[in-house]
């Protein structure tokens, strides 16, 4: 027992090294990634963007084509630079942990298939890649499978964006006819698309319910929080800089095809608003400080998709700059939640306070990821706020819709910054499960350095982002535009706008309480609420399922032999019904009295089949049959045919008289009623007549044997073999061949496993008689 | 099935069979035979022995697990067209050599559709079998 210990500790450290290891792995390919893609800014700024293509499916003009531009560079310098530090955090935050190599294997999955959505050009290779997050973020999600919550999380978030993502594909193939190019690169630099032509209209509705989706914007909001059940490095990576953006980044790919729109315009600044609003105030209600960080995303996306409505220069802008910012502070908080979880085991708002102390490190970090989420200067978020502001007032159409949803949602995000910063850390005791701890080195670094990233960037904006943000804007809008980015703008309406956030943000803050309840108040006076719904959803979904499965599934042999056999009369009876002439001409081979002989013997066992009272006789009638046809196939010269058909027809005759010689004798009471009988007597007539016309019809219409003469004279100069029907078997059609040996493979393994399942009940039966 | 007779005989037969089996296999690409037929013969070989003996003395002929055979013959079949595959050719086009070529005479000919077609025979004795054996041993 003690050494089976041992083995068994021994055997998880290994795999706990093998994991750092390829954490390290990850961390060093990502963070090479990202410094050749710092290199790049120079001149992807200056309009010069990376391309490479190569064949990969030319059949249906696939191309493995990649293309960087600025928006393209925008993502991965974010996916490759927050990939390594979630890389290093997590490799100490499942230190000791087993799991930890299939956890990493998945992220560097997922990290690949995030850049190759980022990335790639062809429309199809697109698709390809979306799916492939789905996928991996399916796993992630449900990485503790133990947990049925997270199970079920992590199957609704499949459900939805792979949902989306078939839509999507749907809108990009449109797309892709109505403007000529699968080329997205093309596309764009193609300008409007016409929206009167109805594939377009439709191109855009679908695109846009793929990247609603994906980016969890009402009303497909709900499965985002759910999949923060995810572990938190995971869920740092997903909500910052990944999964989640892809419907954004997509929203900001199609944007000069359907930016100019009106539908475009309101559909996304609506949405985009409805679901920012909606998404704080259900972060204000959360206790759990997790819970609480994935609602703020669910705001952040809404924010994006309003700004992305409009094609003003300066929204576009502003919603550039907010990507980064939100990227570096939501990061840098779910890895702060990380710590405090780790240190502490609770995430529960009222559980937690005072952790400044024993967490200072962390605490510095929570201050200044904090306050860069509320928007205060020096902090980058303040840039973002005011760039939003402004842009929000430049959008010429509903200018202060869009600033009041602004307003309403960034007031409340101050809110919740201050309180996750002020609960956690600064006021109150902690009433935690564990004494508080300072997180290792591994676990506060990757936080700091966003952090300080931050400050830095917000201190020295143009500098160090404003390269990399005016070629993000140009990759948007497809054309070359001017913008700086600067922390003092001035007094201005949109600095107004910021003092008045902040003391909102403040006062919402301090009334905590009483806006907790008034929100529980308003979800429980909602006639319905989406999560719950998806439950119902889902059994609904699977009643119909079983409903319709049962019905075709009966698992009644007779049931299905009758489907066969009416599929043939009536298809192949319509077909018949519809030819145009029935030719007069003689069959191609005579009839002879041999041949007769044979027909008659076969028809006296058909006959003998259905008759007898006895099993064993009909079986063996029945193999009278199908050796005339063999026998018939001989006659004619199709030797191949003819054997395989004789030792098809004895294997069968003998395996079915092993199973048939187990049944008792049939008895009156066996047989069916008159009704069925004499409905199974008019289908087995109707069967015969018609594959007995269409065997005529086969035997006196010429056709063009092109097919066979091809095979004739190809097999011995080509396949090397004289046997032109071993060669078809074999080479020719060797595919098809190898369908069919598939098929009886599984067939036999099926036939195992039932008659397997069937022996294990009899013998439980019998055991439980014995006792 | 208790008879002598038979069991004497099924035990002289199932060698002749297996051997005619494998010569149908070996003929197939320029006579009558092949993978399938050959796969049919010796399965019938392996039937005739099963009902003759028992199935417990079947698997002991056989060695190995009758639904392994068949995959691995599927797996043989599907692993002959990925050969071309890594040639540059499509999946399953045959690539041949000749041994013995003369300017006159191609030779022996030796090629993945020969491997092909011992993936199907392969398949067809393993399926079978599968099956003959899972319906005698629900005997009891």
């Amino acid at each position: 027992m003690a050494v089976n210990q041992q083995a068994q500790n021994s055997g998880e450290s290994t795999a706990s090294a093998s994991g750092q290891l390829l954490a390290a792995g990850m961390a060093v390919a990502c963070a090479v990634a990202f410094a050749w893609g710092v290199t790049l800014i120079e001149r992807v700024a200056a309009g010069d963007a990376v391309t490479v293509a190569t064949s990969w499916v030319p059949a249906f003009n696939v191309r493995l084509a990649f293309h960087i531009d600025g928006l393209a560079l925008l993502f991965l310098l974010l996916v490759t630079g927050i990939g390594t530090l979630i890389a290093i955090y997590t490799a100490t935050y499942f230190r000791g942990d087993s799991r930890l190599p299939r956890l990493i294997l998945m992220l560097m999955a997922f990290t690949v298939a995030m850049l190759g959505v980022v990335l790639t050009d062809d429309v199809v290779l697109l698709f390809i890649f979306w799916e492939l997050t789905t996928v991996t973020s399916f796993l992630l999600v449900g990485f503790d499978r133990e947990k049925a919550s997270a199970r079920r999380a992590a199957l609704q978030a499949l459900w939805v964006t792979a949902a989306g993502g078939l839509l999507l594909l749907i809108g990009l193939l449109l797309l892709a006819d109505v403007t000529g190019t699968r080329l997205l690169s093309e596309m764009v630099a193609a300008g409007t698309v016409d929206l009167g032509d109805p594939r377009a209209a439709w191109a855009l509705a679908l695109v846009l319910l793929g990247a609603f989706t994906k980016s969890a914007q009402m009303p497909f909001h709900f499965w985002l929080p759910g999949a923060m059940s995810a572990p938190t490095p995971v869920s740092a990576f997903l909500h910052s800089a990944t999964m989640v953006k892809a419907g954004i980044y997509l929203l900001a790919r199609v944007q000069p095809a359907f930016g100019e729109h009106d539908v475009w315009f309101y559909t996304l600044t609506s949405i985009g608003a409805l679901t920012a609003v909606w998404a704080s105030m259900m972060a204000l209600r959360q206790n759990d400080a997790k819970l609480m960080l994935a609602w703020t995303t669910v705001m952040a996306l809404g924010i994006l998709t309003l700004f992305l409505g409009s094609n003003e220069r300066i929204a576009v802008l502003a919603a550039m700059t907010f990507l980064v910012v939100h990227a570096f502070y939501k990061c840098a908080m779910f890895l702060v939640i990380g710590n405090v979880d780790h240190g502490t085991g609770t995430r529960q708002l009222d559980q937690l306070g005072g952790l400044f102390k024993p967490l200072p490190i962390t605490g510095v970090v929570a201050i200044a990821a904090g306050f860069s989420m509320a928007g205060f200067p020096p902090f980058l978020g303040f840039i973002g706020k005011e760039l939003k502001y402004e842009g929000a007032l430049a959008i010429a159409e509903e200018p202060l819709l869009i600033a009041a949803a602004a307003l309403a949602a960034n007031a409340m995000m101050v809110a919740v910054a201050l309180t996750l910063v002020r609960c956690i850390f600064l006021s109150g005791q902690a009433n935690t499960p564990r004494t508080p701890h300072e997180a290792p080195w591994g676990m506060w670094l990757p936080p700091l350095v966003l952090a300080v990233g931050g400050l830095v960037a917000g201190i020295f904006p143009e500098h160090l982002l404003g390269g990399l943000v005016q070629a993000a804007t140009s990759g948007v809008l497809a054309e070359d535009t001017e913008v700086k980015l600067k922390l003092w703008h001035g007094v201005n309406l949109p600095l107004m706008m910021s003092v008045l956030t902040v003391i909102i943000g403040i006062v919402l803050h301090l009334n905590r309480q009483r806006i907790h309840r008034m929100l529980d108040g308003l979800v429980a006076a909602l006639p319905f609420t989406l999560d719950p719904g998806w439950d119902s959803f889902l059994r609904g979904f699977d009643s119909v399922a079983n409903a319709l499965v049962s019905r075709i599934q009966t698992g009644r042999l007779g049931h299905y032999l009758m489907v066969i056999f009416v599929t043939v009369v009536v298809a192949g009876g319509v077909a018949l019904a519809s030819m145009d002439s029935w030719s007069a001409q003689s069959p191609q081979a005579a009839l002879t009295p041999v041949v007769t002989a044979i027909v008659v013997l076969m028809m006296f066992g058909a006959l003998t089949t259905i008759v007898s009272e006895s099993r064993m006789l009909s079986i063996g009638a029945l193999g009278l049959v199908g050796s005339g046809a063999a026998l018939v196939f001989f006659w004619y010269g199709a030797i191949d045919v003819a054997i395989t058909q004789l030792l098809v027809e004895t294997l069968f005759v003998v395996l079915i008289a092993a199973v048939l010689a187990r049944l008792p004798r049939l008895s009156g009471d066996d047989h069916t009623d008159r009704r069925t009988r004499v409905w199974h007597g008019v289908l087995a007539v109707g069967t015969g007549t018609v594959i007995g016309l269409a065997t005529w019809l086969a035997a006196t219409r010429s056709t063009d044997h092109a097919v066979a003469r091809y095979y004739e004279s190809a097999s011995l100069p080509e396949a090397y073999g004289a046997n032109v029907v071993n060669v078809v078997l074999v080479d020719f059609r060797a595919l098809d061949t190898l369908g069919e040996v598939a098929v009886v493979v599984a067939a036999a393994l099926a036939v195992v496993g039932v008659l397997t399942r069937v022996n294990r009940t009899r013998a439980s039966a019998s055991a439980g008689e014995g006792v | 099935m208790n008879s002598v007779v038979l069991s004497t005989v099924a035990r002289l037969l199932v060698g002749v069979m297996l051997l005619f089996s494998l010569f149908l296999l070996w003929r197939g690409h320029n006579e009558p035979g092949g993978g399938f037929i050959g796969g049919l013969v010796a399965a019938a070989a392996f039937v005739v022995y099963t009902l003759a003996t028992s199935p417990r003395e079947a698997r002991a002929l056989l060695h190995a697990d009758p639904g392994l055979i068949a995959v691995i013959g599927l797996a043989v079949a599907a692993g002959s067209g990925l050969l071309s595959a890594f040639a540059g050719k499509a999946f399953l086009s045959g690539l041949w050599i000749f041994l013995g070529a003369t300017e006159t005479s191609k030779g022996l000919a030796l090629g993945t559709p020969l491997i092909f077609d011992v993936g199907v025979y392969l398949a067809v004795v393993g399926g079978v079998g599968a099956m003959v054996l899972a319906l005698e041993e629900s005997d009891s």
